[in-house]
C-alpha cells in the first residue's frame, strides 16, 4: 500500500509532465479506437452484405457441389438435415435453395441469368428479396412467376405482369424450358447481381430443372457472428458424407482475403501510434530517472531494498500507463457510441464506389467490446515493457554515484 | 568495547589514467556513545571513510566490523538490511523523499523494518517532538526550512534505533541559529539515548561539540583527540 501511495504521489510531483504524458496516451487511444471501430464496422458491414445478400453464414451442400457447381450436384434436403440444422442452438434460420444458370429471352433479346429457386417465406429470414423490391410484388409459396433484377428487365425491356422466356440445362441434362410472368422487379445492390438474377419459387425451380426435392444448399443463419464457429464446429460433427458445410469464409476467401490485407495496413498505423504513444511514456520516465537519481541512492542508502525501489518505479509506469488507458477508452466510448448509432454518409465518388460495389455508401463503427479493449491491452504491454527499464535501473544502480547525482 | 572496529581500511579509485588512493589503512574503534568528529582537507578522503563506514561503498581492502560483523562479507541484499537496522543516516543535503510529510518520512524506516503501525505512529511522534517540530508532522520538506529539513532528517535517522549514526557534513547548508540548534538536539540524544554520533564535518561548532575529533590528511589518520 505504502509503495503504491509513494509511486501515485511520486506521480504528481511533475504535475505537467505527467498530464501531458498522459494526454499522449490519451489521444493515442482514442485515435486507435476510433481507427479500429471504424475497420471492424466496415468489415462487419462487408460480411453482412456477403452473408445476408447471398451465401448465408454457413450452407449444407453435396459434398462435390463447390467445386464443381452444377445442379447435377444438388441433393434431396431430407428431414435428417434440417433437424440436425434445428438441433444446433445457434442456427436460428434454414432456407433452401436451388441455383443454377438459364437464358433468360423476351422478345428480342436473350442474356444470361443466375436463377436462384427460393423458398419464398424461409428466404425472407436470409436475404430479405422483399426489401429490394421496386415495382410489383414479391412472390408467394408456389407462385409460378418470376423476381427479375431491374438492369435484367430494362435489358430485356421487360416489366411486371409481362412473360419471360427461360431457357437452361436442366437435371443429368435434361433441357429445361418455360414461360413465366414477371411479378416484381427487384433493384439489387449488387451491379453484377443486379445484370443477372432471377428468382423462382422453389417448386417452380425444381419442375423447370426438372430436378424434383433437389436443392444445390440448404443456406443457415446464425445469431450473431460469433455463433458461427459455434455452429460449424456442431454441424461438422454431425454432416457427414455425401453432405458437406461451408462457412461463408470458405465460400468467400477474396472477402476475408481483402479484409486482412486491410487490417494489415491498419497495423502499421497503429504502430506507429503506438509507437509514439511508447516514446511519450519512455521521454517521461527517462527524464523522472534522471531526476531522481539521487533520491534513490538515498531511499537505498537508508535500508529500502532495491526490488522494492524498482517495485515503486514500476507501479508509476503503470500509473501513467493506466491513467491514459482509462481515460481514452472512457473518451471514446461516448464517440464510438454517436457514430455507432449515426453512421457517416458517405457523398461523392467513395458513395459511388461502395453503391457500385453493393454496399450501402454509410462509413459504420463498431462497438464490439475488442476495439476497446485490444488498445487497453496494447497499451498496458507498451507499458510493463518501458516499466521495467525503471526497475532494472534501481537494481543496478550505483549507489555511491546515484548519491553523488 | 568498541562497536565499530575498523581494521587497515583502504580505498583506491581506478581512474582513466592514475589511482587515486582516497583511504589509505585506516584503523579506528568506536565506542558506544560516542560523539565523534572526522575532519580533515578537501580530499583527505572523510566522506569516503563514511560511505565505507556505512556500507554505501565498497573498500579496496580492509574491514569494517560492527556489532561482530564484518559488514562487507554480507551480500548487497542483507548489507541493505544491515543499513536498514543498524546505521542512521544523516546527509548533508537533507535528503528526504519529497512526497513524503515530514511524520511519513520519520515513519518510513520503521515500515521497512515491518513495525506494526501503532509503534510507529507512536515514535514518529515522540521524535519529532524530541527534534522540535512535532508541529510540523504533516508538513511535506518543501514546506519546512533547511534546519527543520535536518531536524526530520535525523528523526529519521534514529527512528530504526540504530547502532550509530553517520552524519555527512550535517550542517554545511544551515545558517548559524540552525546549525546551533541541529548540533544541541544530536548532543542531547547522544546523551540521553547514548547514540554514537560519527560526523564528517569542515565546521568548527561541530569540532567545538564533538568529544572526539579524527583529522584525516591524504586518506590517513593524523590525529585522534579524545576531549
Amino acid at each position: 500500500m505504502k509503495n503504491l501511495k509513494i509511486a501515485w504521489r511520486n506521480l504528481w510531483r511533475n504535475r505537467k509532465r505527467t498530464l501531458i504524458t498522459v494526454a499522449s496516451i490519451f489521444f493515442g487511444v482514442i485515435f486507435s479506437t476510433i481507427m479500429s471501430s471504424m475497420q471492424e464496422g466496415s468489415y462487419s458491414t462487408m460480411v453482412d452484405n456477403v452473408v445476408k445478400f447471398y451465401s448465408g453464414y454457413l450452407q449444407i451442400q453435396n459434398e462435390d457441389y463447390w467445386e464443381n457447381k452444377t445442379i447435377n450436384n444438388s441433393f434431396h434436403p431430407v428431414d435428417s438435415l434440417y433437424a440436425i440444422a434445428s438441433s444446433v442452438k445457434e442456427i436460428t434460420h434454414v432456407a433452401p435453395r436451388l441455383e443454377s444458370f438459364a437464358l433468360a429471352s423476351s422478345e428480342n433479346l436473350t442474356r444470361g441469368t443466375i436463377l436462384f429457386g427460393i423458398d419464398p417465406e424461409k428466404e425472407e429470414n436470409v436475404t430479405q428479396v422483399s426489401k429490394w423490391l421496386k415495382e410489383g410484388s414479391y412472390l408467394k409459396e408456389g407462385d409460378d412467376g418470376l423476381l427479375v433484377a431491374e438492369d435484367l428487365a430494362n435489358y430485356l425491356d421487360i416489366g411486371v405482369n409481362d412473360t419471360l422466356v427461360l431457357l437452361g440445362q436442366g437435371y443429368h441434362g435434361v433441357s429445361a424450358a418455360g414461360k413465366y410472368p414477371v411479378r416484381g422487379i427487384v433493384k439489387l445492390p449488387n451491379p453484377d447481381l443486379n445484370r443477372q438474377m432471377v428468382y423462382m419459387d422453389l417448386h417452380n425451380c425444381q419442375e423447370f430443372f426438372s430436378a424434383e426435392n433437389l436443392v444445390t444448399a440448404m443456406i443457415l443463419m446464425v445469431g450473431s457472428p460469433y455463433d458461427l464457429h459455434a455452429a460449424h464446429r456442431h454441424l461438422m460433427r454431425k454432416i457427414k458424407a455425401p453432405y458437406r458445410v461451408m462457412t461463408w469464409d470458405e465460400m468467400q476467401p477474396e472477402i476475408v482475403q481483402m479484409i486482412e490485407a486491410d487490417r494489415s495496413g491498419a497495423v502499421v498505423m497503429k504502430g506507429i501510434l503506438y509507437i509514439i504513444i511508447g516514446f511519450g511514456i519512455l521521454g517521461t520516465i527517462t527524464m523522472m530517472l534522471a531526476e531522481r537519481m539521487r533520491e534513490m541512492g538515498v531511499m537505498i542508502a537508508i535500508g529500502m531494498k532495491r526490488f522494492r525501489l524498482g517495485i515503486i518505479l514500476f507501479i508509476e509506469t503503470l500509473l501513467i500507463g493506466l491513467l491514459g488507458v482509462l481515460s481514452g477508452i472512457a473518451g471514446s466510448i461516448p464517440i464510438i457510441a454517436y457514430f455507432y448509432n449515426n453512421p457517416v454518409k458517405l457523398t461523392g465518388d467513395a458513395a459511388k464506389t461502395m453503391i457500385d460495389m453493393g454496399i450501402e455508401p454509410y462509413m459504420y463503427f463498431s462497438w464490439i467490446p475488442s476495439v476497446f479493449y485490444n488498445q487497453a491491452i496494447t497499451v498496458f504491454i507498451i507499458t510493463v515493457l518501458i516499466g521495467f527499464m525503471p526497475f532494472l535501473r534501481s537494481i543496478r544502480l550505483n549507489l555511491i554515484n546515484a548519491l553523488r547525482a | 568495547m568498541s562497536i565499530i572496529s575498523i581494521r587497515n581500511l583502504t580505498k583506491i579509485y581506478d581512474g582513466s589514467s592514475v589511482e587515486v588512493t582516497a583511504v589509505n589503512g585506516v584503523n579506528l574503534d568506536f565506542e558506544k556513545g560516542e560523539f565523534a568528529a572526522i575532519v580533515g582537507p578537501s580530499g583527505s578522503g572523510k566522506t569516503t571513510l563514511l560511505n565505507m563506514l556505512g556500507g554505501l561503498d565498497r573498500p579496496t581492502s580492509g574491514e569494517v566490523i560492527i556489532d561482530g560483523q564484518n559488514i562487507w562479507d554480507l551480500s548487497s541484499s542483507k548489507l541493505t538490511e544491515f543499513r536498514l537496522n543498524k546505521i542512521g543516516f544523516v546527509f548533508q543535503s537533507y535528503n528526504l523523499i519529497p512526497v513524503l510529510t515530514a511524520g511519513e518520512n520519520t515513519e518510513f524506516i520503521m515500515h521497512l523494518q515491518g513495525k506494526s503501525r501503532e509503534e510507529r505512529n507512536k515514535r514518529t511522534k515522540e521524535l519529532l517532538d524530541e527534534v522540535g517540530i512535532g508541529d510540523r508532522i504533516k508538513s511535506r520538506p518543501n514546506k519546512l526550512s533547511g534546519g527543520q529539513q535536518q531536524r526530520v532528517a535525523v528523526a529519521r535517522a534514529l527512528a530504526s534505533k540504530p547502532t550509530f549514526i553517520l552524519a555527512d557534513e550535517p550542517t554545511a547548508n544551515l545558517d548559524s541559529k540552525s546549525t546551533e540548534n541541529l548540533l544541541d538536539i544530536m548532543e542531547k540524544l547522544n546523551k540521553e539515548e547514548n547514540v554514537t554520533f560519527i560526523f564528517s564535518t569542515h565546521d568548527a561548532r561541530v569540532v567545538n561539540k564533538a568529544r572526539r575529533v579524527i583529522t584525516l590528511v591524504d586518506g590517513q589518520v593524523d590525529t585522534d583527540v579524545t576531549k
